[in-house]
């Protein structure tokens, strides 16, 4: 009997000069879960995307039960029983039709079916589906109007549907809840004893420890260590997943002063239990915690964009209560938004006018912009950020992802401010790119409280002198950035059970 | 590598070259087509669609169109008509009459975009109906002159005032005796006017920031609602001065004039994207494209072409000037990635 589902030899992948993969090695055995962990940019989900045909290697050799296997397209490799679910949840859903559509999709978009749809048959063999699964919603509702659960839910139960043979699962539970998640580890055990292979991509150490029979770790395009036996080495994992780069910055936790800003029981939703957290002049305090932890909600609440459920906010003292982005920037808080190409970047503009869209006022008279005073500025910002182009003049399109994103950081330093927000300054970031713009922001953080929101570890460990975890929308652990126990952390990210244990002996 | 910049000057200035083109044909074919007074009556032919064409500018700056600029203008002519002719009062009421009214109508298109979340296209849409509509009420719909009957029986005897007709008719000795017609001047004024604003003033440039991408505008702090609903009301006023111009120059209420100032505008708006190689919206090229149609026709018309190739003329323009802005200079800059 073939143990091995799938071998991969010495797979090699580059964009241009970025080399993605340089290297790898594994074998994923059936009826077993092998765990990949990597940190952003490690390259997990250019992995996955060759292995599942939306990217063709390089170099090297992928085996399929023993046979080579190149797919060139997702279609090819589903029929030869691979079959992913991706972390992006909307790609496994079609939100305007209902769920019994949803679920069917495969068979519909199957060529040789026939052309009538027959709604009760649809339904039998959806509820079917939905059962395996455990899932308990209406199966007429539309997908739109469910929630990212169970949506999510959905493209797992399409994905089990085909009947695979190497299953890769991206970050799966990141949008689920505890319950949710035990029903999905529930049917990966089944599908285990059915003899499928499972690669299970993910950093959750609750969700590593429920099912782990192997862990790889991945770092820079190499695997980094293996390991399996009966005691898995979870430490060893995180250890060779995050290498020894941690604390490169030289980070000297000062001494902290006077108080910029206060939450005082401040609720993010009528559900949540109240925050209360502290950032001080000249620190540089990091917020991290999984999708839905509750940051994306409190920076938006910070910079104007949402409301709180109660509680308050106080600046330097002062009751802020901003209405609005201008106004959070008239009072003195700045906050450079995640995901640029959609928050950030004005695509039609150069990199002066982007640089300055906040301060438009400052850099004009009388509503005319003087363009000596901004070209002073922006090329002062272009030497500091060091951002890489011919000159403030390049549209900001020319530019690459890593300068875009100084570009983006720089528009916020162009002003100094009470209180700077960074939401996923590392987002699509190259590590070097990614080091300037942490230099930078430590650099200038004397005057201001800076606050930075993300979700990754290692770039939390970067940048911070002090490290607050969410999870649920509540503090769940706090660390001074000092010898940090890392294991420790992940925990509390994910929300596992010893983090419960954490926020008892924190009160 | 020659090539490129061959491609990028065709780009840039390709449009101007052609329209000089145009002139250098025209003169040396067309009898009579070189000279100060033709020069001036391209100028006089394009005026109104050219100040309609601004407006719409600045809503496709914002990323928004207005549909309702040409019954706006129409929406202006019939009300001057019927402030002076029927209600008897003087030319400076009736022009402020209907620079309120364009106003007025632009705060509803925006408020309409904005608040209502209605799309922009339908939105304006529904005020273009609502308005041919509503200008038809009053007169039941019959065009206003004086001496007509009204729905109440009696005869309306005001009259055009002499100085509303002066904004239309008058022409102001430059070298020549009674050479340029106040439109002309009127239309390189507001032209002059919108260009500084979008190009030189920090609003200008957070409305092309909202027009690229919204998100990032609000988020750097940008009023967005507000530019969005000043961005209609500049295109409900320039509207209102076309109309107004347009009665002036009739001199009555014609129910049936400005059918085509809708379509001109827009096209001289979109031609405008292709001068210089913008690619967007831009003041300067609108102008540019305004007055490319009119040497087209103008030209076209001395050397005897019917009145009904017209049309086909323009949309032709409009088809090569879209095909310069999208294909060409896109692929220019998809090169740069």
């Amino acid at each position: 009997m073939s143990n091995k589902a799938c071998e991969i030899s010495n797979l090699k992948k580059s964009f241009g000069p970025n080399q993605v993969l340089r290297g790898i090695d594994i074998k994923l055995p059936s009826g077993k879960v092998s765990v990949l962990m990597g940190a952003n940019g490690a390259g997990k989900s250019t992995l996955v995307k060759i292995l599942c045909g939306v990217q063709q290697a390089d170099s090297g050799d992928i085996k399929l039960f023993g046979s080579s296997f190149k797919p060139k397209s997702p279609l090819e490799a589903s029929k030869n029983g691979v079959i992913t679910v991706h972390q992006s949840i909307n790609d496994g859903v079609i939100p305007d039709l209902d769920v019994t559509s949803n679920l069917l999709l495969d068979n519909l978009a199957l060529p040789g079916n026939q052309f009538l749809l027959n709604r009760s048959e649809m339904k039998t063999r959806a509820s079917a589906i939905a059962k395996s699964i455990g899932f308990e919603g209406d199966l007429d509702a539309v997908v739109s109007r469910l929630g990212l659960a169970d949506r999510q839910m959905i493209a797992i139960a399409r994905a089990v549907a085909r009947n695979p043979k190497l299953l890769i699962l991206d970050e799966p539970t990141s949008s689920l809840s505890a319950i949710e998640a035990k029903r999905l580890f529930d049917v990966i055990e089944q599908l285990k004893r059915e003899g499928v292979a499972i690669l299970y991509i993910s950093h959750r150490m609750s969700d590593i420890r429920a099912i782990a029979d192997r862990i790889l770790a991945m770092r820079d395009g190499q695997i980094s260590g293996e390991f399996e036996g009966e005691k898995l080495d979870y430490e060893g994992a995180v250890t060779a997943m995050l290498g020894k780069k941690m604390s490169d910055l030289n980070i000297d936790v000062s001494n902290v002063s006077s108080p910029i800003l206060q939450l005082c029981d401040l609720r993010l939703s009528e559900d949540s239990k109240p925050l209360k957290i502290t950032a001080s002049r000249g620190e540089v305090l990091v917020i991290t915690g999984l999708l839905g932890s509750g940051k994306s909600l409190l920076s938006s609440i910070l910079f104007g964009l949402e409301k709180p459920a109660s509680g308050k906010i106080l600046l330097e003292g002062l009751n802020f209560q901003p209405n609005s982005p201008g106004e959070a920037i008239a009072s003195g808080v700045h906050m450079s938004p995640k995901d640029r190409a959609n928050n950030a970047i004005v695509g039609d503009f150069d990199i002066e006018a982007n640089l300055t869209l906040p301060f438009t006022k400052f850099f004009s008279n009388f509503g005319f912009i003087n363009k000596k005073r901004q070209r002073k500025s922006c090329n002062e910002m272009i030497d500091t950020m060091g951002i890489i182009c011919q000159g403030g003049k390049d549209t900001i399109g020319t530019l690459s992802g890593g300068n875009q994103q100084k570009v983006i950081v720089g528009r916020w330093l162009l002003k100094t401010c009470k209180l700077l927000i960074l939401d996923e300054p590392f987002q699509g970031v190259d590590i070097k790119a990614r080091r300037d713009i942490g230099t930078h922001i430590r650099a200038t953080s004397d005057n201001r409280a800076t606050l930075v929101f993300v979700s990754e570890i290692d770039e939390a460990v970067e940048i911070a002198d002090r490290i607050i975890v969410l999870h649920e929308k509540a503090v769940v652990g706090e660390h001074v950035n000092r010898n940090i126990d890392l294991s420790e952390l992940l925990s509390q990210v994910s929300g596992t059970p010893n983090t419960l244990k954490q926020v008892e002996s924190l009160k | 590598m020659n090539r490129n910049i061959l491609r990028e000057f065709a780009i840039r200035y390709g449009f101007i070259l052609l329209a000089g083109l145009l002139v250098l044909f025209f003169g040396i074919f067309a009898n009579g087509f070189a000279g100060p007074r033709s020069a001036v009556f391209i100028f006089q032919s394009v005026a109104i669609t050219g100040i309609l064409a601004l407006g719409v500018t600045c809503t496709l700056v914002v990323d928004g169109f207005d549909l309702s600029i040409g019954s706006v203008a129409t929406s202006a002519l019939m009300l001057s008509a019927y402030m002076m002719v029927v209600l008897e009062q003087n030319a400076f009421i009736a022009v402020v009459a209907c620079l309120l009214m364009g106003a007025a109508v632009g705060l509803v298109n925006g408020f309409l975009i904005v608040k209502m979340r209605v799309p922009d296209l339908l939105a304006t849409l529904g005020m273009m109906f609502l308005l041919i509509g509503l200008q038809r009420i009053p007169t039941e719909g019959r065009s206003i002159s004086t001496g007509m009957r009204l729905p109440g029986g009696e005869v309306a005897d005001g009259t055009f005032a002499e100085g509303f007709l002066w904004l239309g008719r008058h022409r102001i000795d430059l070298f020549l005796e009674k050479l340029i017609p106040v439109p002309v001047i009127i239309f390189l004024i507001i032209s002059v006017l919108i260009w500084v604003f979008l190009e030189k003033t920090r609003h200008g440039r957070l409305m092309y920031a909202i027009g690229s991408n919204e998100r990032a505008a609000a988020l750097a702090g940008t009023n967005v609602f507000g530019y969005k609903i000043l961005a209609y009301m500049i295109s409900g006023v320039t509207a209102s001065i076309g109309g107004i111009l347009l009665a002036a120059r009739l001199g009555r209420g014609d129910i049936a004039s400005g059918n085509n100032l809708l379509l001109d505008s827009v096209a001289a708006a979109l031609i405008g994207f292709a001068v210089l190689g913008a690619a967007k919206p831009n003041a300067f090229g609108t102008a540019i494209g305004a007055l490319f149609v009119g040497i087209l026709l103008q030209g076209l018309t001395m050397m005897n072409a019917p009145y009904y190739t017209q049309d086909f003329v323009k949309g032709a323009v409009l088809v090569v000037a879209l095909i310069f802005t999208f294909a060409l200079s896109s692929r220019v800059r998809g090169g740069n990635h």
